[in-house]
């Protein structure tokens, strides 16, 4: 049984980051394994000295094991497989070939090199990967090809590396990896090594079967939420139902009381009942009686906030672009648009609900969890039990739904300071009811804009002012300079439409009482809604094709053209449809890749919007794994329709007012509609593919709705009422 | 007072309050993880076993009910021929990403071909909409169902 094997990976730096010795990398990289099905490496313990360690990622064993360390965590992306396909292009293996191992947490081998910290997100795995892997894959196979020649007294170039061996062809000599792994060891690190030529690639560009997928067909696949280290209690907890409250009184006698209920532990602002099993823990949960002092957030309402945000986009903010003068090009055009958009709080709803296990010793404590930021919850548990990060040893785990939620460590630090009062591990589990409560959600926005068109309804100006939260500030400080960030501004800038006047403010207004957090696609999710919204919009009062409106400002965009003219015609767009039956576009550029979707639309009579079709044209650069590219599409769309036609986090009296799948409602098989993508094929370097589809598609359906009924939605998820058929 | 179940065609015994939900029995008192927590309400369907073939959601089934029945699980869906197919279908299909709620969506595919061996699209709406998926693979569970089908011709 080699599961959750681990070796202390925390605290050590290597001396040098290029010359990592074996040792050093042993105990910065020692694996887990976390589950007998997947490829996951087993005894690390049992590598010898005949290994090759030639970077953070790879090692060969002298018993000709290869195995990969994946520095970014897989949350269904596929990242577990179109990393490794990076490192075993250039390693010259087959993937049937490696055994995977998690990254451990570390900073310094493992930070995504686009964020500068360890963390999975922001669609860059592929792209941080892209050059650094590949690389420690070509340095590995040079090394190793340099070993055989060496052996075999011949030039190097007359060597070469297939399938986990080294061929001399002109001998038709060979070894394995294996059997070079000690001589390879010895070599010094090359200071630069040539890639293979994208035309030369055998991995890359194939569809390549998922080596995750064995695990989750067959119930064997480890979730954070199933680590059961020995001795195991399971706790579910009740925080403040307003934030920023605290715990004014707990009666616990009828929870003590529940069969299997072992004890209550009460924080400032949560109260965790401890069992044997999750139903004794539930049902004492349900026991307590909790006196919560509400704190000063307790009257609060959504529309509160919709209110100040309202105001503030009417003040200056900072100026996100400017280009020529967007005020003059306005008040000199023959036609002014204007609409205000707003998009609501949204919790990310995981399948997996937030979990941690914990077990907090004097010298230690010990984490399981799925995370997509491990050194960051390495970090939260040190600082919570006050012990020095080497003493905080991490397990991380396949994740159940990440989307941002799980870049977070609330639930780390909640599950340390309940497990700091109970001896032993202990697994919190939150009820879904908690985790939709005490999510922490993409922000609420508000955006104003205007727009002048010329005599041709071509538009010379656009302006864009736009409030809500800034993730970034809080998640990454340094990023957030000069009152922007990356993030936010994403999707409202830097569009692919040559605009000769253009004008976009952000300003930053943190919501009181309700904490926000990353989201599929985050700031584009807001951005490209309003963008491509308010482009139909022109289209619209330019009595204009919405396709062909866009078209024409795209000259000096070809690719964004290419996916446009590519969507459009699959979709058949133009071809006639029912009645109340709509087809809407949407484009953008983000995440650094380009895409279109026509979404087709089918209102009632009563107002209810069926998505009966979505087409996508997406150029991602060089794709990886197309069918995980075209997984991803269809992920990305679902997850978007359930935001457009259903996501809505509201607060009441200071409290959310959704609890469950009944009130946050989102999309099931009976509503799926058909899903085509078309991908565009080309040899630019890779885009983002995990989030790019979310943020396409709720301006594609807000505009097939418009295409279908005349009604403009500038304020999401779709208001039914507003759509129904006046009789 | 304990409870005698037949969990996967082996005799278990557990003694836990009679309310309390299969599911908990599953997961934290067997060690039978494949079967997962989503809702608690029998509204996402991750936590679907079978009773009997049927297809129930363990969340809301307490233990004092299922009395002699045979419960099936992940673990062991893949022995009976439907399962089997189904499994070998997700593969070819690929339709895992998280692969969280996949036990769920295997285990109501699984009864809906073992009593249906060749669905309509309308019946597999009705069998599997109580099944939820964040990650959206629902165009290849779909497809998946329909290749299992396939297979049983």
């Amino acid at each position: 049984m080699s599961r959750d094997r681990i070796v202390s990976c925390a605290g050590k730096q290597p001396a040098s980051e290029n010359a990592l010795s074996r040792r050093d990398f042993l105990a910065a990289g020692g694996g887990l394994v976390l589950s007998l099905s997947l490829p996951f490496a087993g005894d690390t313990e049992a590598a010898d000295a005949g290994d090759f360690a030639p970077n953070a990622f790879i090692r060969v064993g002298g018993d000709g094991q290869i195995v990969l360390t994946v520095p970014y965590v897989e949350m269904g992306q596929g990242t577990y497989t179109s990393i490794p396909m990076l490192l075993a292009e250039e390693l010259e293996v087959a993937l049937t070939q490696v055994r995977l191992e998690h990254a451990p947490p570390n900073e310094k081998l493992y930070a995504n090199p686009l964020l500068g910290v360890q963390a999975t997100g922001n669609s860059n795995a592929v792209r941080g990967a892209w050059q650094p892997l590949r690389q420690a894959g070509a340095m590995a196979r040079t090394m190793l090809v340099s070993a055989a020649a060496k052996r075999w007294n011949v030039d190097p170039a007359s060597c070469r590396a297939r399938d986990g061996e080294v061929l001399h062809a002109p001998s038709g000599r060979k070894l394995g990896y294996g059997e070079l792994a000690a001589d390879a060891a010895r070599l010094p690190v090359p200071a630069s090594v040539a890639l293979k030529r994208a035309e030369d690639f055998k991995l890359i560009g194939t569809p390549t079967k998922r080596l995750d997928t064995p695990a989750k067909v067959n119930g064997t696949a480890v979730y954070g939420i199933d680590a059961r280290p020995a001795g195991v209690k399971i706790a579910t907890l009740a925080q403040s139902p307003v934030f920023g409250g605290r715990v004014r009184r707990v009666d616990d006698a009828a929870a003590m009381a529940v069969k299997g209920v072992r004890q209550v532990v009460k924080l400032d602002d949560a109260v965790a009942v401890v069992a044997d099993h999750m139903g004794a823990a539930k049902k004492g949960l349900a026991a307590l009686k909790i006196e919560w002092d509400e704190g000063p957030h307790a009257g609060l309402d959504t529309s509160d906030i919709a209110a100040e945000l309202e105001q503030a986009t009417l003040k200056s903010g900072a100026v996100a672009q400017s280009i020529g003068d967007a005020d003059k090009a306005v008040a000199g055009a023959a036609t002014k648009v204007e609409a205000v958009y707003q998009l609501p709080f949204l919790a990310h709803a995981t399948m997996e609900p937030m979990n941690c296990t914990a077990h907090v010793r004097k010298d230690g404590c010990e984490i399981w969890i799925g995370s997509q930021a491990l050194a960051r919850v390495q970090a939260a548990a040190a600082k919570t039990a006050g012990l020095p990060l080497d003493k905080v040893t991490v397990h991380n785990h396949l994740i159940g739904g990440g989307f941002g939620r799980r870049l977070e460590s609330d639930g780390v630090i909640r599950a340390v300071q309940i497990a700091q009062q109970v001896d032993g591990p202990v697994k919190v589990v939150w009820t879904r009811e908690e985790d939709i409560q005490h999510d922490m959600y993409r922000p609420y926005w508000l955006d104003r804009l205007s727009a002048g068109l010329d005599a041709q309804g071509k538009p010379v100006a656009w302006k864009n002012c736009y409030a809500g939260s800034s993730v970034i500030a809080r998640w990454l400080p340094p990023g957030f300079k000069d009152g922007l960030d990356p993030d936010t501004t994403e999707g409202a800038i830097d569009l692919v439409y040559a605009l000769p006047n253009m004008h976009v403010e952000y300003v930053r207004a943190e919501p009181p009482g309700i904490p926000t957090a990353f989201w599929r696609s985050v700031g584009p999710s807001h951005n490209v809604f309003v963008t491509e919204s308010f482009m139909d919009e022109l289209a619209a009062a330019a009595k204009q094709d919405p396709v062909a409106y866009r078209r024409a400002l795209l000259d000096k965009s070809p690719r964004a053209k290419a996916v446009l003219d590519l969507a459009a015609e699959k979709a058949g767009w133009g071809q006639p449809l029912p009645e109340r039956v709509g087809r809407g576009v949407s484009l953008q550029f983000v995440f650094a890749t380009y895409m279109a979707h026509i979404a087709e639309v089918e209102v009632s009579k009563a107002g209810a919007v069926r998505v009966r079709r979505v087409v996508c044209a997406v150029d991602c650069g060089t794709v990886v794994n197309p069918d995980t590219v075209r997984a991803q599409v269809e992920s990305a769309i679902i997850f978007g329709i359930s935001a457009a036609l259903y996501g809505a986090i509201t607060l009441k009296g200071g409290r959310v007012e959704q609890t469950n799948f009944d009130t946050y409602q989102v999309v099931r098989m009976n509503e799926t509609a058909a899903i085509e993508v078309h991908i565009v094929a080309n040899r630019e370097p890779p885009g983002g593919m995990g989030e790019c589809g979310t943020s396409c598609i709720v301006p594609a359906v807000a505009n097939a709705i418009f295409a279908a009924t005349g009604k403009r939605l500038r304020k999401m998820p779709v208001d039914a009422a507003a759509l129904k058929q006046p009789t | 007072m304990p409870y005698d179940l037949n969990i996967n065609g082996a005799a278990r015994s557990v003694d836990v309050d009679g309310d309390t939900p299969l599911l908990w029995v599953l997961r934290d008192v067997l060690g039978l993880t494949g079967t997962k927590f989503g809702c608690g309400m029998a509204l996402c369907g991750a936590c679907t076993v079978h009773i009997d073939g049927a297809a129930v959601r363990s969340c809301i089934t307490s233990v004092d009910s299922v009395g002699n029945s045979q419960i099936t699980t992940i673990e062991a869906i893949g022995a009976t021929p439907a399962g089997a197919r189904i499994q070998k279908a997700w593969l070819d299909r690929e339709v895992p990403q998280c692969g969280y709620c996949q036990s769920g969506q295997i285990m109501s595919a699984t009864a809906l071909l073992a009593g249906n061996p060749h669905p309509t699209d309308s019946q597999i709406d009705e069998a599997m909409s109580g099944n939820i998926c964040r990650c959206g693979t629902y165009v290849r569970i779909r497809d998946a169902i329909k290749l299992a089908a396939q297979s049983n011709r």
